[in-house]
C-alpha cells in the first residue's frame, strides 16, 4: 500500500467575505496549496472535494467540475457531502485512491460560502444535516441538539458551563497568532458565561462563529515523492470513519460520540498507534461541548473526564496534549465544508514546525485530526506523522 | 418525495408501517405506536427494515401512555419555521422501545427537567401551521 504524503497546503484567510465565491475562495487555497507543494498542478490526477450548503448558499450544484475549472485542474473531480464532515470524507476519498494506486496525486480540501445568507437563513441551511422528520419538524435545532448533548453529560457526568467556558477561552487564545483566523482575539470565561443564551446550557460564545473559506491539500504518492525530490515530511498514515443513527434521540447515549470512537479506532489501527502516542489534535469544536466528546472518542480521556481538561490546563498550548492550537472551529472560524481539510492544513503546518504555535509542541510526532457531521452521526479521523 | 396526507385514511395507512404523517395522525388520535423487529429493537415509521438488524419483520406496537424527560434545552435562538415559538423547551422522552423529540408545553421552559413524565400528542407550531411532536407533562409529576 502507497503511503500518502502531504505535499502543501493551502487556505484561505476565514472569515466574512460574503461577495466572494466558493470557487474563488478555493481558487485561492488551491494556489497557496501548489505553491507550498512546489507540484505543477497538471500532475493533479483527481479532485476531491467538500462541500455541504453550496446548494443552498449559491444555487450551485455539482460543485466538481466547478471548483477543478477554478483550481486549473483537469481531472475526474467529486463534491462529497456529509454535513460538516464534508472536506474530511474528501480527504480520505483522495487518501483511499493514492494508497489504492490509482493516484499519485490528489488535489482535496474544501470550500463554503455562508454569510452571503442572512443568519436566520444559514440557520435554517445547517439544520437540514439533521433528521428532517423527527429532528427538524420535532424543532430541534442544531445548536439545541449540542445543548441536548451537553445537558445529558452534566447529568450523567457532572461539570458545568464554567468547565465549557475555559474551552472558548483556550481556543480564543490559541487563534490570536493564526493569520488564518476569523477570530484573533481573545476572550475570558466570564465573557463566555455572560453571552446570551442561544439553547441553554449553550450561550453565544459556546459556539462557532459563521465563515467563509476554502482549504486545499496537495497529496501525494510516498513514489512520487521522491521521484519529484519533494520536500514533504508529513505522511498521512491513518484514515478511519464512522457512523451512527442520524437522529441524536436514536443514539444509544446522548453524551457520547461511538461514531468518532469508532473512526479513532480504526484511524489508529491503520498507523499502528494508540491514542497514548498522540502529542497534539486538531477537533471538531463546533461548540465548546464538542470538543469534550471528541477529546473522550479520540481515547485521550475516559468517558465523563474530558469536560475539566481545559480548565485543568491539560489541553491548553503549554498542557501536556494541546487541542486546537489553531483556534478550532470556535476562534479559526467553521466554513463547514471546508472544515475538514483545514484541520489537515493546520496539523500539517505545526508538525512541520512553519506554524505560529508549533513552538509549543516542538517535539511533536503524532497528530490527530477529527471531523464531525451533525452530532456526530458521521466522522473522520487521521492521524499525521512527520519526519524527524 | 412527500407524503400525500389526502389519500391517508384515519386507520388504512398508506405502506405496511405507515408514513411521518400517519403516525403524527395515530399520536393525535391517542393511537400512537412504534415498530418492533424480532430482536426487540423499537423504531419509528416510515420504516421497511429494522435499522438494528434490517429483520423485514416489525410489529405495531402501542406507544407508551408516559415518557420521561432524558434531556431537555430551552431554545432562545430558532431556525425561522419556529422564529414566534421562542423561547421553547426541546427535548427527548424516553418511551422505553422508542426515544422522540419534541416540544414540551404547559409548563414554563425553565422549570421542564429531566426525569419529568410527559404524555406525547401533535400540535401545531406557534409561527406557522405545520404539526409538530409535543409533550405536555403529566400531573404531579
Amino acid at each position: 500500500m502507497e503511503p500518502v504524503r502531504v505535499a502543501g497546503v493551502g487556505l484561505t484567510h476565514f472569515g466574512r467575505t460574503p461577495t466572494r465565491t466558493g470557487r474563488e475562495l478555493f481558487a485561492e487555497a488551491a494556489d497557496r496549496a501548489f505553491a507550498d507543494a512546489n507540484v505543477d498542478r497538471s500532475a493533479v490526477e483527481e479532485l476531491a472535494v467538500g462541500n455541504f450548503m453550496g446548494v443552498d448558499a449559491e444555487r450551485q450544484g455539482h460543485q466538481g467540475p466547478i471548483l477543478a475549472d477554478a483550481a486549473g485542474v483537469q481531472c475526474p473531480a467529486t463534491r462529497y457531502e456529509s454535513a460538516c464532515a464534508s472536506a474530511g470524507v474528501a480527504v480520505r476519498q483522495a487518501v483511499r485512491a493514492i494508497r489504492a494506486g490509482e493516484a499519485d496525486v490528489v488535489l482535496a480540501g474544501g470550500t463554503e460560502r455562508m454569510t452571503n445568507l442572512d443568519t436566520p437563513a444559514v440557520t435554517d441551511a445547517l439544520a437540514i444535516a439533521a433528521d428532517e422528520l423527527f429532528e427538524v419538524r420535532a424543532g430541534v435545532t442544531f445548536p439545541g441538539a449540542y445543548a441536548l448533548m451537553a445537558q445529558t453529560y452534566f447529568d450523567a457526568f457532572g461539570g458545568d458551563r464554567t468547565d465549557l467556558a475555559h474551552i472558548a477561552s483556550k481556543n480564543h487564545e490559541n487563534a490570536l497568532v493564526n493569520e488564518y483566523a476569523q477570530y484573533q482575539r481573545e476572550i475570558s470565561v466570564e465573557e463566555v458565561l455572560d453571552a446570551p443564551m442561544v439553547a441553554s446550557p449553550l450561550g453565544l460564545f459556546d459556539a462557532c462563529p459563521i465563515t467563509d473559506g476554502a482549504s486545499a491539500l496537495v497529496l501525494v504518492s510516498e513514489s512520487y515523492a521522491e521521484e519529484h525530490d519533494l520536500n514533504a515530511p508529513v505522511t498521512i498514515t491513518g484514515s478511519g470513519q464512522g457512523g451512527d443513527r442520524a437522529a441524536l434521540a436514536e443514539r444509544i447515549h446522548i453524551a457520547q460520540t461511538p461514531a468518532a470512537t469508532r473512526a479513532a479506532t480504526a484511524a489508529y489501527d491503520d498507523a499502528g498507534v494508540g491514542p497514548e502516542d498522540v502529542d497534539v489534535a486538531e477537533v471538531h469544536d463546533c461548540f465548546t461541548i464538542a470538543e469534550v466528546l471528541a477529546i473522550e472518542s479520540l481515547g485521550f480521556y475516559e468517558p465523563g473526564d474530558g469536560i475539566g481538561a481545559a480548565r485543568r490546563g491539560e489541553t491548553t498550548a503549554d498542557g501536556q496534549r494541546p487541542i486546537n492550537l489553531s483556534g478550532g472551529l470556535k476562534a479559526k472560524g467553521h466554513p463547514v465544508g471546508a472544515t475538514g481539510g483545514s484541520q489537515i492544513a493546520e496539523m500539517t503546518r505545526l508538525l512541520r514546525g512553519d506554524h505560529p504555535n508549533s513552538d509549543h509542541v516542538p517535539d511533536a510526532t503524532v497528530g490527530v485530526t477529527h471531523n464531525a457531521g451533525g452530532t456526530v452521526a458521521s466522522a473522520v479521523v487521521h492521524v499525521l506523522e512527520v519526519d524527524r | 418525495m412527500t407524503d400525500d396526507r389526502d389519500s391517508a385514511g384515519e386507520t388504512a395507512l398508506s405502506s405496511e408501517h405507515g408514513s411521518y404523517e400517519e403516525w403524527l395522525d395515530a399520536i393525535a388520535n391517542g393511537e400512537g405506536y412504534y415498530l418492533e423487529s424480532p430482536a426487540g429493537y423499537g423504531s419509528l415509521p416510515p420504516r421497511r427494515v429494522c435499522p438494528h438488524t434490517g429483520s423485514p419483520a416489525l410489529t405495531h406496537k402501542p406507544l407508551p401512555e408516559t415518557g420521561t424527560i432524558v434531556s431537555v434545552s430551552v431554545v432562545h435562538v430558532a431556525a425561522p419555521g419556529f422564529a414566534d415559538d421562542v423561547p421553547y423547551a426541546t427535548a427527548i422522552v424516553d418511551f422505553g422501545p422508542v426515544r422522540v423529540s419534541g416540544i414540551v408545553r404547559g409548563r414554563d421552559p425553565e422549570a421542564v427537567e429531566t426525569g419529568q413524565q410527559v404524555q406525547i400528542g401533535v400540535e401545531t407550531r406557534e409561527t406557522t401551521d405545520d404539526r409538530l411532536v409535543v409533550f405536555r407533562p403529566v400531573e404531579d409529576s
